[in-house]
């Protein structure tokens, strides 16, 4: 388990779960989330700083790789226009794509973010598109020169979990970039499930945020994405759907 | 004179630099990230930037999300 580094856009990582700084009820817990999640990136989103606006830099360790995303981009244009400022805050250049025109549901434009994907991946950004687990998307994105992808579980902040288990199964059997699944992932359990199925990491910020203590969250997801990259790299065995099988042996039982 | 800050007119003194205006409205010029008529000024030019009328200005930091 020792070298098994996961590598995005040439940078070897240690941990396998990603984490957010959305909806925490105060973001001073953030320091201790990062710590018990051994997480080594996190996401921030980028918006118009009113009067005396702090944001949320200070409260993220400066250990952290920064994983700006592109919320609230409609299209293509707006989520590079996005990348580009958040590039210029001088925080790295790696960039979540996330393009929703749908306020209900935020489901991800697939087409708009693989446009996204393929300018930005061309001036240097290392691009991780949020999609749906569509293989076609999916494949779109690996062409426009993305360093992962990264498809939903279950709708943004749903807390759901593997809603589309098949689907990312498929992703995770054919497509040679790191699968990050995004979104919807609300208990430890559902990611550790990832991870069995080969996912190559999880991203959770509702699950850990909403919860009611999201220090001891973050470590409960910390284990379960460790547990259940142990497992895949283990390699599971085979399931029996017919009778039951002895694991002690039948013979020589005392009579 | 006029300028745009965030969708906002607004009445500002002439002759202000980007950076005295960052500073004015008490935010720390080192989280700030700044695109003036649509582009994106270096933060190492905040201070030789100076602005002038009917300019359009955003001003974005990093906040929490997902």
């Amino acid at each position: 388990m020792q070298q098994d580094k996961l590598v995005i856009g040439g940078v070897e990582l240690d941990s396998r779960l990603f984490i957010g700084t959305g909806k925490y009820s105060d973001d001073a817990l953030i320091p201790a989330v990062c710590e018990a999640s051994a997480s080594q990136v996190i996401t921030v989103a980028m918006r118009r700083v009113d009067r005396g606006g702090t944001g949320v830099m200070g409260h993220i360790p400066s250990s952290m790789r920064l994983l700006p995303n592109t919320s609230g981009a409609r299209n293509a244009e707006e989520a590079v226009r996005l990348a580009r400022l958040a590039r210029a805050a001088g925080c790295g250049d790696w960039i979540k794509i996330e393009v929703i025109s749908d306020t209900r549901h935020l489901l991800p434009d697939g087409y708009e973010t693989a446009k996204a994907t393929e300018i930005l991946a061309k001036e240097g950004f290392t691009v991780l598109p949020y999609i749906n687990p569509d293989l076609y998307v999916a494949r779109a994105c690996v062409n426009a020169g993305a360093a992962a992808v990264m498809p939903l579980g279950a709708p943004i902040g749903t807390n759901r979990g593997l809603r589309t288990r098949e689907m990312i199964g498929i992703l995770i059997e054919e497509i040679e970039l790191p699968i990050v699944v995004d979104a919807g992932i609300g208990r430890p359990s559902q990611a550790c499930e990832a991870m069995e199925m080969g996912a190559a990491a999880c991203l959770v910020n509702t699950g850990i945020a909403s919860s009611d203590d999201p220090v001891t969250m973050a470590m409960a997801f910390r284990r379960a994405v460790e547990a259940g990259r142990a497992a895949y790299l283990a390699g599971a065995g085979a399931v029996s759907h017919g009778e039951a099988v002895a694991s002690s042996p039948l013979t020589g039982f005392l009579r | 004179m006029r300028i745009t800050v965030n969708g906002e007119t607004e009445e500002i003194t002439e002759g202000l630099t980007l950076l005295d205006l960052i500073r004015e409205r008490g935010l720390n010029p080192d989280i700030v990230v700044a695109e003036l008529n649509r582009d994106i000024v270096a933060r190492d030019n905040f201070a030789a930037v100076r602005l002038n009328p009917g300019d359009s200005l955003e001003l974005l930091h990093f906040v929490g999300g997902g």
